[in-house]
């Protein structure tokens, strides 16, 4: 099989996405949503046919171009290519996203059964696919940047998928504008990068030896050079796709869309998109950028304990998972932030191997989520209890992705983790204290959130909850396979930053404390909120001041508002509304004013008597004759 | 006997001819009256014609022609004209002038 078809599995998701968004009126839900999944079926095949051949049939990792076309010239060195580029992160990247895409269409056959935008749903998830299987597999940064923007259209579209419910228009909005005003210093990014390198294109650009990098370094632009600068900038788009901190308000809110929309694109694949481009560009980072490079790591590390410490307050069931997502996104920022090229090259395999297993459990808790609100009708985990009794299946899914998320030994998290808490040790203590910190944190919160769930007491419910359909069961007991055994994967051999196999070993010492971080997180969870006890309360009553604080998620979003509204707005906007309203409308109702007037006052002369236009012409005749007369002579 | 009168006074006579014609056109109401208005302009442009091409270029005789087809126009226009004042006259029951300023809207 050549790299060629590749191109398919692109090219499948459009023409459903074309096909279903056209013919909605005349398809019927079965056959739009079976031909959605259908087609990605065959996509999930050829992606990992790719990764087969890529991985296992040829013995160099090179970096491959199957396809690709010139898009636009704009002079002889610098032009836009549209095209597919192979090398290990992008293939992992293609398995991902199909696979994950494939069970989350699975799935949503039978969780939004009945829904009336049924196909409009399929043909929005089609164009996400289709978006972020093109952004992975870019050629240069254009396109990407390209498809990054698609994504967002197609989050946008899917978050604000209930138009009726105001506060998902507002949610749609919001992620759209944060992640467009990070996409902002993306873009100014990607102009500084090519105007000084002249190139798009990622092989040109993470080639360590390209010249023109080099010499970007001497220029220097308010004391930090401007390829720090423009890495920085870059890496601002990819926290604002990613959710980091600061830019990360829009993701609790994207909650809104249906809930295998989250799973998809708010946990598995399109919130890791800033990760992947971080990845994509690291060997740039890594050699030319180290100080933007300690930013990525800073501002992971960060968002990991701060989303880690909201996550344990919240109270709805899929903005727990938002934060959670927030928090290990932070870990994989963190990984690539404290990782060196080739041999040392640990925190990037290990980044990768993060999104890979997160990718599968992160999905199984969203899918999980989605099973118990399809059967309740409602998203307040401290309205549900015990219901291992009626969702066994639901139940035991959603343990094992608890436990591969809080890194309990043999589940997938326990391996990746123990990979970036390495990498850290490696690095700096104090980010390794944050990690394991957060560690603890990620079992508390999530087992929390599990024994609140499937512990505890019977409620009342309006009608007694039932296990989901078969539909719904598959995807999810597929993801739990793999994420019990995706741990497993060599995964050093296959993806690392100068694509030379790097061996990874479990360190012991890392593993040991990280183990014991989660397992403490897990027994003071037990403690809390395995049998309903006064015991939370007391101590959420103890800490006040600082436990509505975290609540509140430290006010970022008042503090957003306070910004926006009462300076922004006040200081600038206001007087610029007023300068355009008085000022330059004026001027345009000045002109439309006296046209109005001059024409009120001249109409008369057209009066429809002919004898009047018969003075009037002939008393310009006389006029030109007279003039003529006198001026000649 | 053409040659004892001087340019001037046939100028004259022309010159009254068309401020009559012009004076006509733009005081009567009748559309008819408006009309014969029209027809003395033309005639005294007409009497101009003739008049330039024998006084100043003799051994010529365009002025002439451009009189005969003066005279060819004002039939057609004046054929026009009457049969719009004749259905006018249907439409509106009146001729003047002053009740024909729908056009303008």
């Amino acid at each position: 099989m050549s790299y060629s078809v590749t191109i398919f599995i692109l090219i499948l998701p459009l023409t459903v996405f074309v096909l279903n968004g056209l013919l909605s009126n005349k398809l019927s839900h079965r056959l739009a949503g079976w031909l959605a999944t259908g087609s990605m079926g065959i996509a999930t095949v050829l992606a990992w046919l790719t990764a087969y051949n890529y991985f296992f049939q040829s013995s160099s990792y090179e970096k491959l171009i199957p396809f690709q076309i010139t898009w636009l010239r704009f002079t002889e060195t610098l032009q836009i290519d549209m095209g597919i580029l192979l090398d290990p992160i992008s293939v992992m990247m293609l398995v991902v996203i199909t696979t994950v895409s494939l069970m989350v269409f699975l799935y949503s056959m039978g969780y939004m059964q009945g829904e009336k935008g049924f196909i409009r749903y399929f043909s929005f998830l089609s164009l996400f696919s289709f978006s972020m299987l093109g952004l992975v597999v870019a050629t240069n940064l254009f396109q990407l940047y390209m498809f990054w923007e698609l994504v967002g259209v197609s989050s946008y579209l899917l978050i604000g998928y209930y138009y009726d419910k105001p506060e998902a228009v507002a949610a749609a909005k919001k992620a759209f504008i944060v992640t467009r005003f990070a996409d902002f210093g993306f873009l100014v990014g990607i102009l500084l990068l090519s105007y000084y390198t002249g190139t798009f294109d990622f092989t040109k650009i993470t080639n360590p030896e390209n010249a023109a990098i080099a010499g970007m370094t001497g220029i220097s632009f308010m004391g930090l050079s401007v390829l720090t600068l423009a890495l920085t900038l870059i890496f601002m788009g990819g926290a604002g796709k990613s959710a980091m901190f600061p830019l990360h308000i829009w993701l609790p809110d994207a909650m809104e869309g249906p809930t295998p929309v989250s799973a998809l694109i708010h946990a598995a694949t399109m919130v890791v998109a800033g990760v992947f481009l971080v990845a994509r560009m690291f060997p740039v980072f890594s050699f030319h950028a180290p100080e933007a490079l300690d930013a990525v790591a800073f501002i992971g590390a960060f968002t990991l304990l701060f989303a880690a410490i909201i996550a344990c307050t919240q109270t709805d069931i899929k903005r727990i998972l938002a934060f959670s997502t927030m928090s290990q996104i932070g870990y994989m920022m963190l990984a690539l932030g404290v990782s060196g090229y080739g041999s040392e090259g640990l925190g990037f395999t290990a980044s990768m191997f993060h999104l890979f297993t997160h990718a599968f459990f992160k999905a199984l808790l969203f899918l999980g989520a989605g099973s118990i609100i399809h059967a309740l009708h409602k998203n307040d985990i401290r309205e549900m209890g015990n219901l291992r009794k009626h969702q066994p299946i639901t139940h035991i899914v959603f343990l094992i992705a608890c436990l591969a998320i809080a890194g309990i030994p043999p589940f997938a998290g326990f391996f990746s983790k123990d990979e970036i808490l390495s990498a850290a040790f490696a690095s700096n203590p104090i980010y390794f204290g944050i990690a394991a910190l957060a560690a603890g944190l990620t079992a508390f919160y999530m087992f929390r959130l599990y024994f609140l769930v499937f512990w505890g007491n019977e409620r009342t419910y309006e009608h007694s909850p039932h296990e989901s359909p078969v539909l719904m069961l598959i995807p999810m007991i597929v993801l739990a396979i793999g994420s019990i055994f995706t741990g497993f994967i060599p995964f050093g051999n296959f993806v690392s930053s100068d694509s030379q196999p790097l061996q990874a070993h479990l360190n012991v010492t890392v593993a040991i404390i990280s183990v014991m971080m989660a397992i403490l997180g897990i027994t003071v969870a037990w403690i809390f909120y395995k049998k309903e006890s006064l015991l939370p309360e007391k101590i959420s009553n103890m800490s006040g001041a600082l436990y509505h604080t975290v609540v509140r998620k430290f006010y970022i979003d008042e503090i957003y508002l306070f910004i926006t509204r009462k300076i922004i707005f006040n200081l600038i906007s206001r007087p610029i509304a007023w300068f355009d309203r008085h000022i330059i409308d004026a001027f345009m109702d000045f002109t439309a004013t006296a046209t109005n007037w001059v024409s009120k006052e001249i109409k008369g002369l057209q009066s429809g008597q002919l004898q009047h236009y018969g003075y009037i012409f002939l008393s310009g005749v006389i006029l030109i004759v007279l003039v003529m007369i006198f001026t000649n002579t | 006997m053409m040659e004892h009168v001087p340019i001037s006074h046939v100028l004259m006579v022309t010159s009254t001819m068309f401020f009559i014609g012009a004076y006509g056109f733009l005081t009567r109401r009748n559309l008819v009256t408006m009309l014969i208005g029209v027809e003395l302009m033309l005639n005294a442009v007409n009497i101009n014609f003739v008049i330039f091409d024998r006084y100043l270029y003799p051994d010529q005789i365009e002025g002439h022609f451009f009189a005969l087809f003066i005279i060819a126009i004002a039939a057609a226009e004046a054929a026009v004209a009457i049969a719009i004042f004749i259905n006018l006259y249907r439409n509106i029951r009146s001729i003047d002038v002053e009740k024909v300023d729908n056009m303008k809207y």
